[in-house]
């Protein structure tokens, strides 16, 4: 039973990890580093989360629990898009050094949060809570409620992030790989000039890939608050840092980055249930031997990374402002 | 194609372009600061407004603070403009800066050492762990920025795990309280172990300031000094440039960078030394990364990178801190932080505002108007030939991928 809820736990945790890192890709293949993508999950979030919280005060939300929590997830989306916008519009437009830009909005988007939910919810009430109706159960799917392993594995945690995430994961492996705007988009992060020189508007196909950097980085940060639980804290932990490392782990691929963020959330889960499964090590001697654990996911990446590092192979033209007249 | 007897008023010219343009940034951001408050709240708008401006120097309490802020946001801001300049983006200040804090207790407090040696630990520590990233990169091509974003969260959790297994760390070792989630204040664990007041505390009329502060302006200059006047600054920079070139150019490119990540981790490491030692803070076993290494990188990009920039943009960002600090209860502290990260992000279209500026300036010399400007590194004295610094430029982005 407990490696049922591993696993749920381990799906519900690489979900954002998943959409972040995917949406860090199709920037980062169009040619724009998109370091704010920590900022752009608060923003999501936040958005998401304070949708959600009106429904739920309002009244109406328990009555439809997936349709508004489809309506949350695409304003999360819209409004990390938005959010994007000001990288792209100084990145792309300005020519701006991107590792600025995107610094200034890791530092804006807390703050921003952390403004607006006191506006929103009155002085020194910093949590949003998030509704509990938003769990998919299998009652609410008017299935018989079970105690089976794959039961427990489905439905523990369940939320529609998560079937959306893996919809959204197989759009952007079409997007990328079978579409001209997919092709053309990887090839302004290649090559700038040689995709302009064949008449593709690379300013266009870079606003394009920071906005679906945006869109699923604001889905993600949704994700993110579901999975932990606590409600909306103007946070969501580093794990926009995480996904930059779990794309590079992934190393610019979707299905890559895929594995690897099932890879990191496995060794996450794995970490904070280490006391509850019969076969680790219990350190006896040790105080506080739940850190050897913590630090378990981290170091596992490390090693992986080391060992593949031959192979990892960033886009060509990334983190470079393109210049129409530049050589 | 510049003649090199113009080439060097240019460059005074150049510096005081980035100034300006730094300047106007803070203005815009400041004034993006006053429209939020005014949204927020429009009657004590412009009276917090005031008190961010003027706290910081209302008396010499609030002075001691700044100061005694500014002293590890300063040292983590160096680490982060030291790394760029070789062309590596140091986003593991935040773990290096905590490992500086553990060495530095670790030797004051268990070890029983007084406040040099302790120093001494704090950048050593922070030195071994910035060499991890920098060994990474040069040998395994694993980007830094990666490796340091996993050691920030391994360096957290395993000096967490150290001092819970050290009890002669914590608090209730040292006295009757029963708090054990923070090392022990160091007034009772190892009073040689605070660094020198130097009569600053009373001058100053403050607990906060010690001679933390001139120990960092000192480590800024002397990496001004090494960046600028000596050959192992001016490999570093090489490297940052273009890394082929230079080692095309006889320089050991790797050697370079693992040096340059450990001078790097090495000022983080003392940065949390310096905090540390202070005698005001104790460290606290929490499971969230600290936010001061992070603070250095507005740090560093408000000062273009430059080590004596650095001086004033924490001095700067610390005083705005204190400033927003006093803006309670009207207002939350964290206003301060949209009017840094507005200001941070006006700062990113420094090359569009050096355009206007240098127009404004040299209107009248149309050749030197068209001058193409660099966006960091402007302040730079070395680059021989203005002409080459935009492609380096763009060298170097792409290198420091």
């Amino acid at each position: 039973m407990i490696f049922a809820d591993i696993l749920s736990a381990t799906i519900l945790f690489a979900v954002p990890l998943l959409l972040v890192a995917m949406g860090g890709m199709s920037s980062e293949r169009s040619g724009i580093i998109n370091i704010a993508l920590e900022g752009i999950m608060i923003i999501g979030a936040l958005c998401g989360c304070l949708f959600l919280r009106y429904t739920d005060d309002m009244g109406f939300g328990a009555n439809a629990p997936q349709l508004y929590m489809l309506l949350a997830i695409l304003i999360a989306g819209i409004a990390g898009l938005l959010f994007s916008m000001l990288l792209a519009f100084a990145s792309i437009r300005l020519k701006a050094d991107q590792t600025i830009g995107g610094t200034a909005l890791n530092m804006m988007a807390p703050a921003l949060a952390v403004i607006v939910t006191w506006a929103a919810q009155g002085q020194a009430q910093t949590t949003i809570l998030i509704p509990k109706w938003i769990r998919i159960s299998q009652e609410s799917l008017g299935m018989q409620p079970g105690t089976d392993f794959l039961s427990r594995m489905f439905f523990k945690s369940l939320y529609l992030t998560t079937p959306i995430a893996f919809l959204l994961l197989i759009a952007v492996i079409v997007f990328m790989y079978k579409t001209k705007t997919g092709l053309r988009l990887r090839a302004c992060g290649e090559h700038p000039q040689a995709a302009d020189s064949v008449g593709i508007n690379v300013y266009r196909m870079r606003y394009l890939g920071v906005a679906i950097s945006g869109f699923l980085g604001g889905i993600g940060g949704l994700a993110f608050t579901v999975a932990a639980g606590s409600g909306f804290q103007s946070s969501v932990a580093g794990y926009g840092f995480l996904a930059l490392a779990v794309m590079i782990f992934g190393n610019w691929k979707p299905l890559n980055i895929l594995g690897a963020s099932l890879f990191f959330a496995l060794f996450k889960i794995i970490g904070s249930y280490a006391g509850s499964i019969p076969f680790l090590p219990k350190f006896e001697g040790i105080k506080s031997s739940e850190y050897i654990y913590l630090m378990l996911p981290y170091i596992v990446t490390m090693i992986v990374l080391i060992l593949t590092s031959k192979k990892s192979r960033a886009p060509k033209a990334e983190g470079v402002p393109y210049d129409k007249g530049g050589r | 194609m510049m003649k090199p007897k113009q080439t060097k008023s240019l460059r005074g010219t150049q510096g005081l372009i980035s100034l300006l343009a730094s300047l106007l940034s803070i203005m815009v951001g400041l004034l993006v600061g006053l429209a939020l408050l005014s949204l927020l709240n429009p009657a004590h708008a412009f009276s917090g407004f005031l008190k961010i401006l003027t706290t910081g120097l209302a008396t010499t309490e609030k002075m001691a603070k700044v100061l005694y802020q500014a002293m590890p946001l300063m040292l983590c801001g160096l680490a982060v403009a030291f790394a760029f300049k070789t062309g590596l983006f140091n986003i593991g200040a935040a773990g290096q800066y905590t490992m500086g804090a553990f060495c530095a207790l670790t030797v004051a407090i268990a070890l029983q050492q007084p406040w040099y040696i302790a120093l001494i630990a704090a950048a050593l520590g922070g030195a071994l762990l910035g060499a991890i990233p920098g060994i990474c990169k040069a040998l395994f091509n694993v980007n830094e920025v990666i490796t340091s974003i996993m050691f920030n969260w391994i360096t957290m959790y395993a000096v967490n795990l150290t001092i819970n297994n050290m009890p002669i760390m914590l608090t209730n070792y040292w006295s009757k309280s029963t708090i054990k989630d923070r090392t022990a204040p160091l007034m009772d664990a190892n009073p040689a172990g605070i660094l020198p007041k130097g009569g600053l505390d009373t001058l100053m009329n403050s607990n906060y300031i010690n001679i933390g502060i001139f120990i960092a302006i000192g480590v800024a200059i002397v990496i001004w000094i090494i960046l600028q006047k000596t050959v192992l600054g001016y490999e570093l920079k090489a490297c940052g440039y273009n890394r082929h070139a230079s080692q095309y150019a006889g320089i050991n490119a790797k050697r370079n960078i693992v040096l340059s990540m450990i001078i790097s981790g090495a000022l983080a490491g003392l940065g949390g030394g310096l905090y540390y030692l202070s005698g005001t803070g104790q460290y606290t076993l929490v499971k969230v990364l600290l936010g001061m290494g992070f603070n250095g990188i507005p740090v560093a990009l408000l000062a273009s990178s430059n080590p004596l920039g650095v001086i004033f943009s924490s001095l700067f960002i610390s005083y705005i801190q204190v400033g927003g600090d006093a803006l309670q209860p009207h207002f939350i502290k964290e206003n301060i932080d949209i009017i840094i990260s507005a200001i941070i992000y006006l700062s990113a279209f420094a090359l569009l505002m050096k355009g206007w500026i240098a127009k404004l300036i040299l209107r009248g010399s149309p050749r030197n108007a068209n001058l193409e400007v660099p966006a960091l590194n402007t302040a730079e004295a070395s680059v021989s030939d203005p002409d080459t610094t935009a492609t380096a430029q763009a060298a170097q982005k792409e290198d420091a991928q």
